[in-house]
């Protein structure tokens, strides 16, 4: 794209420009980026394969992976279906409303994570509104499974949503309505010309927002307890082994999330250069 | 079954889309809704479709409310403006897609949803293209699918929302021939929306002309070209030239050109005139009054020249076409003085506001012998 | 009531409706109600103790600092990544969102295994007399990692819809390329560097994961609000941690108001130019 235009008779050659800030933007994402990445592998296999082998195997970090499974499982598809539910409500009908709707939904992207263990906290604590009445009845949240799960889908809620919006906003009522002149009913509708529409899309804010969910530290940190084998996610195993000076084991099971993160960056990249046009970009929305 | 539309009102915020909207539309006919965008010609056939509904009004079909049947269930079929092709799936499945939606006990068996898609293929010139997906085909081929998807369903009526919009003019021209001759074979009662005169005029066994949600005039293409009800069909339907009369003494007139025998009697002093460029008389005898005209210009475009003429009586050019062929037969050039009158005109009185009053609208024509060409 | 051709705005609406509820509203509305049931004077005292206020002059103070260095290195990311092709282009591209991808915790670790003294970066800089693992400059290093992508993020489409005949226009006017720069692209570029900078802000404020492996919690001098919120839940001073809880839930509500009016400035901006 660029040496095309001859350079001018003063100042610096153009190409030498552009290498020089090509160079530049290269060493910062080397510094930033590409080392914090390398170390977690490097870390990871310091004493060779098999401690890092057996630091996996064992119990806490075998259960950490089963928790951090179970959780993804139950607030992905509850995030899916309110996502859709709300693209479909705010990108196909007007009501009043509607910007305060789609500014709630981002709130959870613009809280601290902190602030969201917090309030499930306050609310199911001992202290919290239904603390003593779930204390009375048996029921644990905070500090147990429900809560992780609460938190997990408070901090994913935006993903699917923000999604769907936009692009079911650009793609538009039209095929909806003349599947309806064809005498679809509702859910032929939906599963027939809506669903496979925004397929792509919703694949899309799944992988982002499964991707949030298993890496989720902060607000599952506060909920959690730190109760070794029961209450503890992947990232809260890193943490504990990390403070126990366990560096290989914390950078192990660091590593399988860095191998998440990849394999999401990696399939959203594919999905972006294969199905871009089916896909809406919503800058700031991760 | 006649499909009744009464008093249809529709509002929007801030306007009024349809402002007492009624017309009826006979079985088999082919009705064209023409007007500038805007107009509300797109909700009424959105109302039509159950894609939207009145705030006021009423529409039956064959005496049954049509408004109470949701759109699914009012056998209609639609050709959207841009098509709204299913984009996942392939021209057969777009086409069968209506027969396949169908609750189970009315839907055709598999082996006769694919026996009618591929006669509507033919029927469409499409065969052989059932495999493609609405992105690989041409802008011509979509507008077809569209249409053998609408007939799949085997509607009572088709609703077409700017058929032609996204096409170039060439294939335009092709498909509006096939259009026709399609309609003529199947006498399904067809209402299209456009904003092209020229297509209204030689497709539409009637046409309602709209303007401001308001139905201006409903006819034949011969009566709304040849006798517009209101100025706005006049100045929105073919080219015309404009201009005020006035009232002196016992006739109208201006600048020498006075049409005789005017029905308003002496109440009314001022009028609009409106005169077609073929209606004007470009060799007008000594003997009978005229416009002293100037030719400015020659602009020749094919099978007809048109010609600007200034008359310094009116103060205001005046557009005229003449066959090309005549160009050289009455040795027009520019520069050249003319004599010139209408042969015809539509007139409208001016009420105290200058609005003309559509209602006593005055078809004039110039009294025989007056030569039927030039 | 008019008759919807569309179905399932009740159903939808509805159901989105009792979902946010539940998960979102309700929640803050028992921090709102936790914060409230302390007193004003209460609240000052609380916010104006020393080690809040060295939390809150780091967490601000090194978010602010930290979205300004994300400007400048999301401009020149950006850039790069939109003008230039050069091999690796789209790998690094990719690579750009790995903040967003990799769990905070991850990071944290990992950016501090990286600057502590021994570390590969750590080992580098320490001779120069540069400590960044377990001091404010290791909140502000993490700060930077988290915020990065969004000025990169929002600049992109912005970058890639420019045309270029603007700035051929300029040149042909006799405009030197810096010229071009600065009196041409950057204005046009600003309301999504703003953007990108208000979204990287409120992100460094509110991050807690990988700040706090490496800021090493020094109190009156390397801790961050979130942590304190933490500290005051795990001694069950609930209140406490509601007040603090309440001022960065209206720092985020501030900060995502002036991301919208950016957003809507820059949308009006962009149909005058058009």
């Amino acid at each position: 794209m660029s040496g095309r235009h001859p350079s001018r008779p003063w100042g610096w050659p153009r190409r030498l420009v552009h290498l020089g800030l090509i160079l530049a933007a290269l060493v910062f994402l080397m510094l930033f980026l590409v080392l914090p990445l390398a170390t977690v592998f490097v870390e990871a296999f310091r004493q060779g394969v098999s401690p890092y082998v057996a630091s996996i195997q064992q119990p806490e970090a075998l259960s950490a992976i089963r928790l951090t499974l179970l959780v993804a499982v139950i607030a992905v598809p509850l995030n899916v279906v309110f996502g859709v539910a709300a693209a479909w409500a705010m990108a196909r009908f007007d009501f009043p409303g509607k910007a305060l709707l789609g500014a709630f939904i981002d709130l959870p992207f613009s809280v601290s994570p902190v602030i969201s263990g917090l309030v499930y906290v306050l609310l199911f604590g001992a202290q919290g509104w239904f603390g003593p009445w779930l204390d009375a009845h048996g029921v644990k949240i905070i500090f147990a499974v429900p809560g992780l799960v609460l938190a997990t889908i408070f901090i994913t809620l935006p993903f699917v949503a923000r999604e769907l919006i936009p692009l079911m906003q650009s793609q538009g009522s039209e095929e909806e309505e003349a599947a309806r002149v064809l005498g679809a009913s509702g859910w032929q509708m939906f599963f027939r010309v809506t669903l496979p529409n925004i397929r792509w899309g919703l694949l899309y804010g799944v992988l982002l927002c499964n991707a949030r969910a298993m890496g989720e530290f902060g607000a599952v940190s506060v909920v959690s307890g730190h109760i070794r084998g029961l209450t503890t996610t992947m990232p809260l195993e890193v943490e504990m082994r990390y403070n126990e000076y366990d560096y290989v084991g914390a950078f192990a099971v660091a590593s399988l999330l860095a191998l998440l993160a990849l394999l999401t960056l990696g399939i959203k990249t594919l999905l972006e250069w294969r199905y871009g046009d089916e896909l809406a970009h919503a800058p700031g929305g991760h | 079954m006649t499909l009744e539309l009464s008093h249809l009102d529709r509002r929007f915020a801030g306007f009024r889309a349809l402002d007492d909207v009624s017309l009826s539309i006979a079985p088999g006919e082919f009705l064209a809704l023409l007007g500038p965008s805007g107009s509300g010609k797109t909700t009424l056939l959105r109302i039509l479709a159950g894609l939207d509904y009145p705030d006021g009004g009423g529409v039956r079909m064959g005496g049954e409310d049509f408004l109470a049947t949701p759109a699914r269930e009012r056998r209609i079929g639609m050709v959207f403006q841009h098509y709204a092709l299913f984009r996942h799936l392939t021209v057969t499945e777009n086409v069968a897609f209506g027969l396949r939606v169908r609750p189970w006990r009315s839907r055709p068996s598999r082996a006769e949803i694919r026996e009618r898609v591929e006669r509507l293929l033919r029927r469409v010139q499409l065969e052989g293209l059932g495999g493609r997906y609405p992105t690989q085909l041409s802008g011509g081929q979509r507008q077809r699918v569209a249409l053998a998807r609408a007939l799949a369903v085997e509607p009572d009526l088709l609703l077409l929302d700017e058929p032609f919009g996204a096409l170039d003019a060439q294939v335009r021209v092709t498909l509006r021939r096939w259009l026709r001759e399609l309609h003529e074979e199947l006498e399904l009662t067809t209402v299209f929306v456009t904003h092209d005169q020229e297509e209204a005029l030689e497709l539409a066994d009637r046409i309602a002309v709209m303007n401001n949600g308001r139905i201006e005039q409903v006819g034949t293409p011969e009566v709304i070209y040849q006798q517009p009800a209101t100025p706005f069909v006049c100045e929105f339907i073919g080219k015309v030239n404009r201009f005020r009369v006035r009232r002196h003494g016992a006739g109208f007139g201006v600048g020498g050109w006075m049409p005789e025998d005017d029905p308003w009697q002496r109440d009314v002093t001022e009028a609009v005139a409106y005169v077609r460029p073929e209606q004007l008389w470009l060799a007008v005898p000594p003997s009978q009054p005229a416009w002293e005209a100037r030719l400015r210009h020659i602009y020749l475009a094919g099978s007809v020249a048109h010609l600007e003429l200034h008359v310094a009586s009116l103060d205001q050019p005046l557009e005229a076409d003449v066959a090309s062929e005549d160009l050289s037969r009455l040795g027009l050039q520019p520069g050249m003085a003319l004599r010139v009158a209408p042969r015809s005109a539509v007139l409208f009185p001016l009420d105290g506001n200058s609005v003309p009053r559509s209602e006593e609208r005055w078809l004039w024509h110039a009294p025989s012998p007056v030569p039927a060409r030039v | 009531m008019r008759r919807r051709v569309l179905p399932g705005f009740g159903i939808s609406l509805g159901y989105a409706l009792a979902y946010l509820g539940l998960i979102v509203l309700l929640p803050l509305a028992a921090l709102a109600w936790k914060a409230s049931g302390i007193g004003v004077r209460e609240l000052l005292h609380l916010l104006s103790t020393p080690r809040t206020l060295a939390a809150l002059r780091l967490s601000l103070g090194g978010a602010l600092l930290a979205a300004l260095v994300n400007v400048a290195a999301g401009l020149l990311v950006g850039w790069v990544l939109v003008r230039y092709r050069f091999p690796g282009r789209r790998l690094f591209d990719a690579l750009v969102d790995l903040p967003f991808a990799l769990p905070t915790a991850v990071a944290g670790i990992a950016l501090t295994t990286l600057y502590a003294p021994n570390g590969w970066l750590g080992g580098w800089l320490a001779p120069m007399g540069i400590q960044v693992a377990y001091t404010p400059l290791g909140a502000f290093v993490a700060m930077v990692f988290v915020g990065f992508p969004f000025v990169v993020r929002t600049l992109q489409p912005v970058l890639a819809s420019l045309e270029r005949d603007v700035e051929e226009a300029a040149e042909s006017l006799g405009a030197r390329r810096w010229q071009t720069f600065f009196r041409v692209i950057l204005p046009m570029l600003a309301p999504p560097l703003l953007t990108g900078f208000a979204l990287a802000l409120a992100r460094a404020v509110g991050e807690y994961g990988s700040v706090i492996f490496i800021a090493g919690n020094i109190p009156m001098r390397s801790e961050i609000v979130p942590l304190l919120i933490v500290q005051k839940l795990e001694q069950f001073d609930y209140a406490g941690a509601a007040a603090l809880g309440v001022v960065m839930l209206l720092l985020s509500f501030a900060l995502l108001v002036a991301v919208a009016l950016l957003q809507r400035w820059s949308r009006r901006w962009a149909e005058h130019a058009a």
